[in-house]
């Protein structure tokens, strides 16, 4: 997830590092190396593949397994609370971040560090024990401010049907994704002039980040966001602990009874968020194409 | 050229003064503007008074504070104390965005998801003018600017100098009181450099708005303002029209600042120098009487070809009209000195040449100590 994150945020920069392209020479080593890592990607994937395609009773090959997908139980409220809680997680991560980052790129740059580092937390900090703690906290609360809304408040977070206490842990989670990605963006654009532009013309700070830093910060905010949505889409450690049912807590447990069904969902969520991410790139590219042209 | 007076301390009164100020155009003053960045003093009690329609320069090596001064007039900075007026009223606390100041900037500043159109008319959209108005007014100033035809274009399909055209037909789009322009051709070639500085003196003459133009390259400042306001550490050396700045230098900072200056040793003696030979009345503030660096404009001084001479030519650059000969004076010391290319065949490197101040008075600074 790191290194596919990084690879992101870095095609939201303006200026990115010069395309890695092949070039024909007699390096024996270098086809060596890219032979022995898309071995290492493709053989889980082709062994997965073939898992879900292959007809066990009758031989020959079989699409079933991906057919009975939109079917299976539990399936559809599953992969639907997935989504809103992507959704939500992306909305409420883009709307700290993004004012985060123009006021400390306009306003308040020898903080950056401290945000870098601060933002880079979640990476340090292992999941289990956040989770850990805010289990902990989720348990101790309730019975502490018994009668209050407080209380209250801590069950409606935990409502089973969109657990609101997911995507705050999932908002820290996507903070070092989000940042970089935005980061990249804000970097490779003189904000600081073009805020300075459009405060010159009358515009007011709300309409300066509308209408000029949103789009200015376009694809990065769009990396941002499949970023922090991929991440919740994948994420199983923090939504078992807390007893919630998401998506992969889902494929987890229909893999006991019907195996190839939940290798197949695993296998079609692969091919969509590498979908994505490629559209998202070449997206990129293109606009960065028109620009130089 | 007119000259406009300013603070008490800065530039003579002219009698010129009135067909400027009576010129339509907004008066800006600052008064005793300050600003520190922690021990960095941008701004020292800065007082400047900018007729209306004027355009006035701002000249300075970096980090004098002319761009402190700019982003001060604009709002982007708020000075430690001191007063900034329009129109005799105080908008030191006003935001930048209510100031009615248009603006370029050194950087490339259009926006790139807007087209150049939409670019011109951003301003008049935020102050909520209907679509024909806007769309007639963009179209107005892209004419104005020579860019009629590329309204459709984005930002990035224009060249550097396109670009700042569009940047001050956006800034100008909002019928600005005061025009701001912050190093706005820096970024660009020389050739349209010099195009583009008298395009817009061009245009700000037709329009009569009042413009600060802060710049470090003296050429630019002299040959499209009104007035140059030479600045050092944060505060003016002197106000002046350009040619008053050139003939009279008011200290030796701006005498080297603006224009080439040879500093060739001298002694004072009640009130004249002794220089090259020759006897000079000083002109300007007098140190103290003994050695002296007198300071000479490569114009002011003679050569000729003499084979007694003391000098020797070092180089001898041609450029047109005129042609500049470095000269080797004994004691290590090098002049410039420019001299009608006609005359200049005699002068080859090598050629031994004597030198002769021309007969004017000399401006003198302090000795170096050696």
């Amino acid at each position: 997830m790191t290194a596919l994150a990084e690879g992101v945020a870095g095609a939201g920069s303006v200026e990115p590092p010069a395309p890695v392209r092949p070039v024909r020479r007699r390096g024996g080593w270098r086809v060596a190396v890219l032979v022995v890592l898309g071995l290492y990607f493709a053989i889980p994937l082709a062994a997965s593949t073939w898992f879900t395609v292959r007809d066990r009773g009758a031989g020959g090959f079989t699409a079933e397994h991906y057919a009975g997908i939109p079917g299976a139980e539990g399936f559809a409220a599953a992969f639907g609370r997935s989504l809103a809680l992507g959704a939500l997680t992306v909305g409420l991560a883009l709307l700290l971040m993004v004012p985060t980052i123009v006021l400390v790129e306009l306003r308040l740059p020898r903080l950056r560090t401290t945000v870098e580092l601060l933002t880079l937390m979640p990476l340090v900090v292992p999941p289990i024990a956040l989770v850990v703690g805010v289990r902990s906290v989720l348990a101790w609360a309730p019975e502490h401010f018994y009668g209050t809304p407080v209380a209250e408040a801590m069950f409606a977070l935990q409502e089973p049907a969109l657990p609101w206490i997911l995507v705050l842990v999932y908002v820290v989670l996507a903070l070092p994704f989000v940042y970089r990605a935005l980061d990249a963006g804000v970097r490779g654009a003189d904000l600081r002039t073009l805020t300075e532009a459009a405060r010159n013309l009358g515009a007011s700070w709300p309409r300066v980040l509308v209408s000029v830093v949103l789009p200015v910060l376009r694809t990065s905010v769009l990396n941002a966001s499949f970023l922090a949505f991929a991440l919740v889409l994948g994420e199983y450690t923090v939504a078992a602990i807390l007893g919630f049912e998401t998506f992969p807590t889902w494929i987890v447990r229909i893999s006991g009874s019907q195996p190839q069904l939940s290798v197949a969902v695993s296998v079609l969520s692969l091919v969509v968020t590498w979908g994505l991410l490629l559209l998202i790139s070449a997206l990129d590219r293109r606009r960065r194409i028109e620009e130089t042209s | 050229m007119t000259t406009v007076p300013t603070t008490t301390s800065h530039g003579p009164t002219g009698a010129a003064a009135a067909d400027l100020r009576s010129r339509p155009g907004t008066p800006v003053r600052l008064e005793g503007l300050t600003r520190r960045y922690g021990p960095v003093v941008a701004l020292d009690g800065l007082d400047l008074e900018i007729a209306g329609g004027e355009l006035l320069a701002l000249l300075g090596p970096s980090g004098c504070g002319k761009t402190t001064a700019l982003r001060a007039i604009a709002g982007f900075d708020r000075p430690d104390s001191g007063r900034v007026l329009l129109d005799d009223r105080d908008i030191t606390g006003v935001p930048a965005s209510k100031r009615d100041m248009g603006m370029v900037f050194q950087a490339y500043s259009l926006f790139p998801n807007l087209t150049v159109a939409e670019n011109v008319a951003f301003g008049l959209r935020v102050r909520r003018r209907a679509r024909s108005e806007r769309a007639g007014r963009a179209a107005e100033l892209l004419e104005l600017v020579g860019l009629a035809d590329r309204g459709k274009r984005y930002p990035h399909q224009l060249s550097g100098g396109q670009q700042q055209r569009v940047a001050l037909a956006r800034a100008l789009a909002v019928a600005p009181q005061v025009l701001l322009l912050d190093e706005p051709l820096s970024a660009l070639d020389a050739q349209v450099r010099v195009q583009l500085r008298e395009e817009i003196r061009r245009i700000q003459l037709e329009l009569g708005i009042t413009t600060v133009f802060v710049t470090h390259d003296q050429a630019e400042a002299l040959s499209v303002a009104d007035r140059v306001g030479v600045m050092r550490a944060g505060r003016l050396e002197q106000v002046a029209s350009p040619d008053e700045l050139y003939e009279r230098p008011a200290t030796a900072f701006v005498a080297e600042f603006v224009g080439t200056m040879n500093r060739v040793p001298a002694i004072l003696t009640g009130g004249a120098v002794e220089l090259l030979g020759t006897r000079r009345p000083v002109t300007g503030a007098t140190p103290a009487g003994g050695p002296v660096v007198a300071l000479v404009r490569p114009e002011s001084l003679v050569v000729a070809a003499d084979p007694a001479g003391r000098g020797r030519v070092v180089t001898r650059t041609f450029s047109g009209a005129s042609t500049r000969v470095l000269v080797a004076l004994p004691d290590g010391v090098e002049v410039r000195i420019d001299v009608a290319s006609a005359d200049s065949q005699l002068l080859t490197p090598g050629a031994p040449v004597g030198v002769t101040p021309a007969d004017r008075p000399v401006l003198v600074a302090p000795a170096e100590p050696a």
